[in-house]
């Protein structure tokens, strides 16, 4: 086995660019003759756009044409990418969503013209020379008012109820019978504060167009740019796939946010066609806050029936969930299908029912951010479980284990349609336990108390299921894309691997761990292995990087091209030490015929192929490439179980996060310390949402938060030195590596252990306070306490 | 931003004469109005840069008081103010390594941002504004939020410092600006206490009278817990209510004189 294949923690090779400055980023690309463009954009969060005059901006110095929404007549809208069903089976309302605003704005940050010139500056300066003649409108930011009649969004589809989901519907009435019947029944109010995503790098896009191929050519930030290639060239511009390419180069971070196909990658694609030059564009930090698809934002009631002794007996919930002003690419799917099927957490609850009314408001638009419904599912689980347990007097790990889906009994059918393949959560509750000295905990607290301080203990688990598949499934239930991913394994005639994957890596590492996962099957150094990814001219297919799916998927794809690799290679190797192909064995990068010393290196057979002097022509084609498809026949679940303590002065406040331990169970781990460093960074949002993070607007709609000067991101002083585990591994049932996912896990996870934690504290210093809503911001904390 | 002139003077003469350009605009380490201009919010026609003025750089302790030259960064305070340990740990406290090599004190006071640090050291410590025709007393020179006695075209040259027997800041930070939400800047002299307030009023940086005189009677932390909390029109935002904020002022104090010592 090669010192560097699965299991090893390498360092990251990518690294070495990025730490150097030598990343090559969507802005850093400039094309011969690239022109720039500036949005005008809506100041107002709603408004009839009565005229857009560019009489007096046409004329400044360097503008090239300044775009509107009659320039965009015949082009098409940005589509969503799933449709949803209501409880009566009506399709969702779905408005169109125009690349530039047409007679209405919707959000401050709608664009309403975009001004084309020879630098920014000049761009900038006309675009403050568009004068915009808007009539307000008042806006409507409470989704429950929004559904109360208050004013339309889409004055057209006459409603702003998306829609209004039951899942599963069937079981509704066994639910309420059960509530009806149940000893004890715990409600909770909670919302799930609207996050902005803030990746590093802002969105950027190029458009381009050569004239003499009629060829165009989109760069831009994306975490998968086979899906913008798809949705953008087959729904908005209607150019072909074969005459449109997109590049998505380094990419600084995404978390969701840059999955989506936005307006300014439409229109830099058309404006460059229309000018014939290359156009680019660079979102400032400030339009990434009013552009950039947002998450979260739940407004939930959720209700647990339990018996006597704490056994759950049935869960229901009604959730309003944010869809901003317009519907974002998977903005649909994320409080349907990511967030009602794993309702059921980790847990024996015999009747769930979720209901999810999806809510337009004059917002930016909201869609997945890492953890995507699953983080608002857990949250709520995690939160009512800890309120029922203390209604109760049970300890919450008591409460928790007694009703844990046990190691024997996978696969498990929940109530709400997936099957869990694997699980042991009696082991990660259990490893969790010794690793955060919960024994311990008590002669911390009165360390803490000494010092005026209050300690609490969250304790929490999750589920969540990565990788979501099948494709004939997704279909059914309405998603408008396939969720298979695809791999070019091709071997170069001296041995060297070079593999394809339509897997995006924007920061988790594929041009390290891919390679790990060759190396091992071949037996070859990962230094003879390059990863290619992130442009559909060199990838034939791709669904990109979201969900934590890319090893579950991408890799699988990647092991399936690599197996066909090594079967062709196999022949070659029995044709060239005549033998037959089933007695020949790979090991260490050594084709050898079993029970013989009769072997041959895998750069001579490589050479073989390419080189087919003595090579069987009449049965095997040469050279050596292959390509696969995989379309996973389940989820992956990867879960945990997460342990937080946290210091509370009562004086200002002021919560200290002083440990946070996360044993996760992802299956088999190719890479351990990027494993880690995925949990750490997903840790490090959750602990942002829970105490810090959010994307508040006043009552016009104005992103008060709209600016780092008050929307709070977490630093490294506001995080603990983190434990983590991943030694409880079930590994994944069906797919070739055993794997389940990890990059959503540590922001899935986290929230509930801090407010668990936060809540806790104050309970054991006599505050009663049940539940205080995120973030938990020094001001709330301490106004909770005050109200106790 | 918008387009301007750029001039750096290497003598304050020279400063002052540029500064008399109409839509001129001083430049001391940039860290408010570099930001500022690059939102498009301002729009100078030359932006006079003291950066270039070796006269107003430097940290000088003599005959009880700190004398701290308007142009000197908070890195340089933060490593040279050692007479005055309470100020050095205010300078080695705002923002990040980035803002304290660039930032000025004579750019902070003269900006008077309410939430910044270093008015409530100005005016706890009673220190005098030194400019380049008079010289100004800290209760004299912040009048209100981003307001100042200063002169259009004045440049703030140096700032004195008496040094206190004991004091302390206490900084409560906003979450996401990690500006002070509040900040209290306590200074004991052989003539009583002050007490300064910044982060919190709507009036910008104060002095809670109340406090001071407690204090000067009893220096103890047990002193303000009496106290009512201070009055008078506080800042009111997502971060905190007027009412957080005048609690935090007074348990604030509270541990700035415990600190202290």
């Amino acid at each position: 086995m090669p010192k560097d294949g699965i299991g090893a923690s390498i360092k990251r090779r990518e690294d070495v660019r990025f730490l150097t400055g030598t990343g090559r980023y969507t802005d850093d690309i400039n094309l011969r003759g690239q022109s720039y463009a500036w949005f005008v954009r809506s100041q107002v969060a709603h408004g009839k756009l009565n005229k857009v005059d560019t009489t007096a901006a046409a004329k400044m110095p360097g503008v090239l044409r300044i775009f509107t929404a009659k320039d965009f007549e015949g082009v098409g809208g940005l589509p969503c990418g799933w449709q949803i069903h209501d409880r009566h089976g009506k399709p969702m309302l779905e408005p169109k969503h125009p690349v530039l605003a047409e007679g209405k704005v919707r959000h401050v940050g709608d664009p309403i013209a975009v001004v084309v010139a020879e630098t920014e500056a000049q761009a900038r300066d006309a675009a403050d020379a568009v004068v915009i003649d808007i009539d307000e409108l008042p806006a409507v930011l409470d989704m429950k008012a929004a559904v109360a009649g208050g004013p339309l969004v889409h004055d057209d589809i006459g409603s702003n109820l998306c829609y209004d989901w039951g899942f599963v519907e069937e079981n509704k009435a066994a639910t309420d019978a059960a509530f009806a019947k149940a000893d004890h029944v715990t409600t909770l109010e909670l919302v799930n504060n609207r996050l902005a995503p803030n990746a590093m790098e802002p969105r950027a896009a190029i458009g381009d167009y050569d004239f003499a191929t009629d060829m165009h050519t989109l760069y831009t930030t994306s975490q998968n740019p086979h899906v913008i290639r798809l949705l953008m060239g087959a729904f908005v511009l209607g150019i072909p796939e074969h005459k449109l390419r997109v590049v998505a180069p380094d990419v600084g971070g995404g978390f969701g946010s840059k999955i989506y196909h936005y307006a300014e990658e439409a229109f830099v694609t058309f404006a460059a066609k229309q000018l014939r030059r290359p156009v680019k564009w660079t979102a400032t930090r400030s339009e990434s806050f009013i552009t950039d698809a947002q998450g979260r934002d739940h407004v939930t009631k959720i209700e647990l029936a339990l018996d006597k002794q704490g056994h759950f007996l049935a869960l229901r919930t009604e959730t309003y969930a944010n869809m901003g002003a317009y519907l974002s690419t998977f903005s649909t799917a994320i409080p349907t299908y990511l967030h009602g099927t794993l309702m059921a957490g980790t847990y024996k609850t015999p009747h769930i029912y979720v209901n999810v009314k999806a809510v337009f408001t004059n917002t930016v638009p909201v869609d997945a951010y890492r953890g995507a419904g699953r983080p608002e599912a857990t949250y709520q689980i995690e939160r009512v479980i800890d309120k029922a347990a203390r209604e109760l007097g049970l300890d919450p790990l008591e409460i928790r284990r007694r009703n844990f889906i046990k190691a024997d009994e996978f696969p498990y059918q929940t109530p709400v349609a997936v099957v869990y393949d694997t699980g042991d959560y009696d082991a990660t509750m259990n490893k969790l336990e010794s690793l955060a000295d919960l024994a311990g905990f008590e002669k911390r607290r009165a360390e803490s108390a000494k010092a005026g301080k209050l300690r609490g203990l969250g304790v929490n688990t999750y589920i969540e299921a990565c990788g979501i598949a099948p494709s004939h499934l997704v279909g059914q239930l309405g998603a408008r894309a396939g969720l298979y991913e695809s791999a070019t394994v091709r071997v170069n005639a001296t041995g060297g691997v070079v593999v394809m994957t339509g897997s995006h890596s924007h920061g988790q590492g594929h041009e390290t761990t891919f390679p790990q996962v060759i190396a091992e099957m071949i037996g070859i150094p990962v230094e003879s292995v390059e990863i290619v990814h992130g442009d559909t001219a060199n990838v034939p297919m791709g669904m990109g990087t979201y969900g934590s799916r890319s090893l579950a998927v991408g890799g699988s794809a990647m092991v399936k091209a690599t197996n066909k690799i090594i079967a062709k290679a196999k022949k070659i190797a029995a044709h060239l030490m005549e033998a037959s192909d089933a007695d020949i064995e790979l090991k260490d990068g050594k084709f050898s015929v079993a029970g013989t010393d009769k072997s041959v290196e895998w750069g001579a057979v490589c050479l073989a192929a390419y080189v087919p002097h003595n090579y069987p022509l009449e049965s095997l084609e040469p050279g050596l490439e292959e390509t696969a498809f995989y379309d996973p026949s389940n989820f992956t679940y990867p879960s945990g179980a997460y342990a937080c303590e946290v210091e509370v002065d009562p004086d200002t406040g002021h919560v200290k996060v002083c440990a946070f331990t996360a044993v996760d169970d992802f299956g088999n781990v190719v890479n351990p310390m990027i494993v880690e460093g995925q949990v750490h960074g997903g840790i490090g949002q959750g602990i942002g949402q829970a105490l810090l993070e959010h994307a508040v607007y006043d009552g016009n709609g104005q992103m008060i938060a709209g600016s780092f000067m008050d929307y709070a991101m977490p630093r490294a002083g506001d995080l603990p030195f983190y434990k983590v585990d991943h030694s409880c591994a079930t590994p994944c049932t069906h797919n070739p590596l055993g794997v389940k996912g990890c990059g959503e896990a540590g922001a899935i996870g986290s929230p509930p252990a801090v407010v668990n934690a936060v809540v806790d504290a104050l309970q054991r210093a006599g505050k009663k306070v049940s539940h205080i809503d995120m973030p938990l911001s020094p001001y709330r904390v301490w106004s909770a306490i005050q109200n106790a | 931003m918008y387009a301007f002139d750029f001039v750096k003077p290497k003598t304050l003469a020279e400063a002052v004469k540029a500064l008399g350009a109409e839509d001129a605009q001083a430049l001391g380490g940039g860290q408010t109005l570099i930001p500022t201009l690059k939102q498009r919010l301002a729009q100078p026609a030359v932006l006079v840069s003291l950066s270039g003025i070796a006269e107003l750089k430097g940290v000088k302790a003599a005959g009880g008081s700190l004398t701290i030259g308007g142009g000197t960064s908070h890195a340089t305070v933060a490593k040279e103010a050692k007479a005055y340990p309470a100020l050095a740990a205010l300078a080695a406290n705002i923002g990040d390594p980035a803002v304290r090599s660039l930032g000025t004190i004579g750019g902070s006071i003269a900006n008077n941002d309410p939430s910044a640090d270093y008015p409530a050291a100005v005016l706890a410590s009673g220190a005098t504004v030194v400019t380049n025709t008079r010289e100004i007393a800290a209760d004299d020179f912040f009048q209100g939020m981003f307001t100042t006695a200063l002169e259009p075209g004045e440049i703030i040259t140096a700032v004195r410092f008496p040094v206190p027997e004991k004091a302390n800041y206490q900084k409560f930070e906003q979450p996401a600006s990690r500006f002070a939400l509040v900040g209290v800047f306590v200074a004991k002299y052989a003539a009583g206490v002050r007490v300064a307030v910044t982060g919190a009023s709507t009036e910008g940086v104060f002095r809670w009278t109340e406090a001071e005189k407690a204090l000067s009677a009893n220096f103890a932390a047990s002193a303000v817990a009496g106290l009512a909390v201070p009055g008078g029109e506080m800042i009111a935002d997502i971060h905190g209510s007027a009412a957080y904020r005048a609690h935090l002022i007074k348990v604030l104090t509270g541990r700035a004189v415990a600190a202290a010592g």
